[in-house]
């Protein structure tokens, strides 16, 4: 007897050895940025909506290059000029076990807007939308006037179920309402400590191959890579371009690179004749050059792209013609990278009537993007050598962006020419056309983030037309044609795209997406 | 005994509201906390409606005096970022850093005396000199650094413990802390080291000092002469006298452990009030700051009152009598 509970003990283990081997995966990752919350609605912020990828499926995803592919609507399209219509997918369950239906879709979307303190929520996507059920597996989303972004907008927001619809950002903390329909379940979450889920066996799609994925905030940068080297995590974010060499050379790490959304690009005064950090040489007022499109021009001949990629960024970037890299929706296949030609921006500057230049302040944040304060003082440097002295102030982004935006004593932009960065959440062109390059228009909400107030009616037109433009083949016309007379105008200067790196133990790769987000589902082996 | 106590509650309250007062005016008029929070998809009317609900459409007095009603009752305002109560989240925050703050109090002591001891006793050796001489290493290496250089030596190199982050917590006499579990103690003892780096330095500068100067008073040469023992004059009559001085500074520098291990807490992932606090500074959460910086205050004034109870215990010539200040 007593042996043969020992040979069934064995037997057991065996078998639990083996299942173990075949499904017990954990996957920890240090990440360079803590969500706030894991209530999906909460924060309309990168890393919160990267972590809630893994819980809460959206009705349409987004995949490493950020176009659009079925989730839990296998199809959407207008069926009429005013209506898209939604056919959910059948069969798919909530981690509690309960099933799927377009209700857990419209109690989602009421809920989204409105949670009680969000810091920014996900209004602006649900803003002038009306979600009718049809039936258990259709909704329709009604809108006023044509809209082609309709998908871009509802693939940001996270679906929950009917159950959760009426809970507290809290009960999201704790997990009990932390259901959703994603690839992994809610298993613990300490803010500032570790995020940890599990497995979701019954997913629709996919099953990840990672039977426990932990989540640690790690945010100061070499300590994440210390952690990296000392194999307490397994995968990191963010990793710092000043330690990216050592890495390559690191026979126990692997790196992953891919571009991101970002563009970093410079803002000029082009709404005051006099504008605060202009001055003729010496001191004095002059009349604000840059709204002259040839001193524009100008600048951004005198900026070698390369240079700043290969000695600021050590490599780790993209030189910059446009709004988005290549590969993105809208992009426009004309356009190339403006050449280096400090000979023809100085010839341009005495055509434009400033043969000796004049001063000005490059203004920057310093804690923002990639390298940024560094960028603003080589920028400072290449267009001195045109004879444009530039003044270099760099400053913290709590400060920085509220100066940028609302900083001067009647409420309008502070600065005369700022470095800023701009990520497409959409992952197509009319984001930063609508927000950049738009003239700036309350009301209509055009143009919120265009510090230098460039406007050109002509562009703007442009743009409205391509947003309501439901033809795809039609609109990626439109927006390309759009950044072409942007980029004509010199409304702004792009210098570069931003490349993301990730950094895992041997063994493992990251695939990179262009959201920056980090998902355990991007984690596979070799 | 008690009056003076409360009278230096009174004091406490004093200083704290005058504290509210500098420190709200001061956190206010740095940056503009909207810009940090709003998507930058949002557009004009979105940003108009953050700053609305986030009250900051109001003139700043309005704000403070909103902020004193609400402390009155023990509301320091809601977290601009995770929309809960700021009061709420620095105490979750807070047995992290006190526990890492513990722990580097004990080494200190229990590092830092004895050696101070010996350096005092036997100034001329060999030994004393190298205390010394790494005394002022502990002093003058900035925390970052030898912080990043623990990681690389003991979690990197020889990888005896991990780099970052808390471990296991144990539950002992219904405290949760992770001082009670193997895996937790291994995660604590870089940051508790590193932490105490500095405090272990002072702790074997001023018992040195103490020693050398007591050793060659009037009551050590009595005691001597009276023929107690060595270790009974050492450990009794000497240490009593000079851990007046000891006290009072490993006191005040507990307070500055709990304060400032923002720089620890930030290398090693210590999920602690001082990560939450160097977060919330760079993300401008005011309200956070704001309390965080309220709570500091009142523990500042608190350490200082038991420091005052401690002399009396150590020293029965001073008696707690408000001298009329």
């Amino acid at each position: 007897m007593r042996k043969l509970t020992a040979a069934t003990a064995v037997a057991f283990g065996i078998l639990a050895i083996g299942a173990g081997a075949a499904s017990a995966e954990k996957l920890t990752i240090g990440l360079a940025s803590e969500p706030t919350s894991l209530d999906p609605h909460f924060h309309n912020l990168g890393p919160n909506n990267a972590m809630s990828v893994h819980i809460f499926d959206r009705l349409i995803a987004q995949d490493e290059k950020q176009r659009l592919s079925p989730g839990l609507a296998v199809s959407w399209q207008p069926i009429d000029d005013l209506t898209w219509e939604f056919k959910l997918r059948e069969g798919v369950k909530f981690h509690d076990g309960s099933d799927f239906t377009a209700d857990d879709v419209v109690c989602t979307m009421a809920r989204a807007p409105e949670v009680p303190n969000s810091p920014s929520g996900y209004g602006t996507y649900l803003k002038g939308k009306e979600v009718i059920k049809i039936d258990d597996y259709t909704v329709h989303f009604k809108t006023a006037a044509p809209y082609p972004l309709m998908g871009n907008d509802i693939s940001t927001i996270p679906v929950i179920s009917e159950a959760g619809c009426a809970a507290a950002t809290e009960e999201f903390n704790a997990g009990t309402a932390a259901i959703g329909t994603g690839p992994f379940k809610f298993q613990s979450y300490t803010p500032g400590e570790s995020i940890v889920l599990t497995r979701n066996d019954d997913y629709w799609g996919d099953a990840p191959i990672w039977s426990e994925v932990e989540f640690r905030p790690i945010t100061s940068g070499p300590s994440r890579v210390a952690s990296l080297l000392a194999g307490d995590v397994d995968l990191i974010s963010g990793v710092p371009t000043t330690d990216i060499a050592t890495l390559e050379g690191n026979s126990d790490i692997q790196l992953s690179q891919g571009v991101s959304n970002r563009v970093i690009y410079l803002h000029m005064d082009q709404f005051r004749e006099n504008s605060p950090f202009v001055q003729a040489n010496g001191g004095g007022d002059i009349v604000n050059p840059l709204l002259d499109v040839r001193v524009r021009k100008a600048i951004s001949m005198a900026i070698n792209r390369d240079a700043i990629v290969d000695r600021v960024m050590e490599g780790v970037a993209m030189p910059a013609g446009q709004l988005l890299p290549e590969g993105f929706f809208g992009v426009s296949d004309n356009l190339d990278v403006v050449a280096y030609d400090p000979d023809g921006a100085k010839a341009l500057l005495a055509e434009a009537g400033y043969p000796d230049g004049f001063e000005l302040t490059i203004h920057g944040p310093n804690d923002r993007y990639i390298n940024d304060a560094k960028i603003a003082e080589a920028i400072a440097q290449m267009l001195t050598r045109i004879g444009i002295k530039t003044a270099v102030e760099t400053m913290p982004r709590s400060v920085y962006f509220g100066r940028a935006s609302t900083g001067s004593p009647d409420g309008l932009p502070e600065f005369s020419f700022i470095l800023v960065g701009w990520g497409a959440g959409s992952g197509e062109a009319s984001s930063p056309l609508k927000s950049l390059i738009h003239t700036f228009d309350k009301d209509a909400g055009f143009g919120s983030s265009n510090r230098g107030r460039h406007s050109d009616p002509e562009t703007d037109a442009l743009i409205e037309e391509a947003l309501s433009t439901v033809d795809d083949t039609k609109r990626q016309a439109l927006l390309a044609q759009a950044t072409e007379r942007a980029i004509e105008n010199v409304a702004i200067i792009p210098t570069h795209f931003q490349v993301n790196t990730w950094a895992a133990k041997a063994g493992l790769s990251y695939i990179a997406r262009t959201d920056e987000y980090t998902l355990a589902t991007g984690v596979v082996k070799d | 005994m008690t009056v003076f106590i409360i009278r230096r509650l009174i004091q406490a309250l004093l200083v704290v509201f005058m504290m509210s007062v500098i420190v709200f005016f001061g956190v206010n008029i740095v940056g503009d906390p909207v810009y940090m929070l709003v998507s930058p998809d949002a557009d004009q009317a979105d940003i108009a409606a953050a700053i609305s609900r986030l009250g900051l459409d109001r003139p700043i007095w309005e704000q403070y005096l909103l902020f004193l009603k609400g402390a009155a009752q023990g509301d320091l305002g809601n977290s601009f970022i995770f929309g809960e109560p700021a009061l709420k989240l620095i105490l979750h925050h807070m047995p992290a850093t006190m526990e890492l703050a513990f722990s580097a109090l004990i080494l200190a002591i229990v590092v830092g005396i004895p050696l101070g001891l010996y350096a005092g006793l036997y100034p001329d050796s060999r030994i004393s000199k190298g205390i010394m001489a790494a005394s002022i290493f502990g002093f003058s290496l900035p925390t970052f650094w030898v912080g990043l250089m623990l990681i690389m030596l003991f979690a990197v190199e020889l990888r005896w413990v991990p780099a970052t982050g808390r471990g296991d917590l144990g539950t002992f006499l219904g405290i949760q802390s992770s001082l009670f579990t193997l895996d937790g103690l291994s995660h604590i003892f870089l940051p508790a080291l590193n932490l105490a780096l500095l405090k272990i330095s002072l702790a074997i500068r001023l018992t040195r000092a103490g020693v050398r100067e007591a050793m060659g008073l009037d009551y050590v040469k009595y005691a001597r002469a009276k023929g107690l023992s060595t270790r009974r004059i050492i450990f009794v009559h000497v240490m009593k006298n000079i851990m007046i001085p000891v006290v009072t500074v490993m006191g005040l520098e507990f307070g500055s452990l709990i304060g400032f291990s923002v720089v620890t807490e930030t290398i090693f992932a210590w999920p602690g009030m001082g990560k939450l606090l160097i977060d919330a500074i760079l993300q401008l959460d005011r309200p956070v700051v704001v309390a965080y910086l309220m709570i500091i205050v009142l523990f500042f004034v608190l350490i200082n009152l038991v420091v005052d109870i401690l002399y009396s215990i150590l020293d029965p010539r001073v008696r707690l009598q408000d001298q009329g200040a």
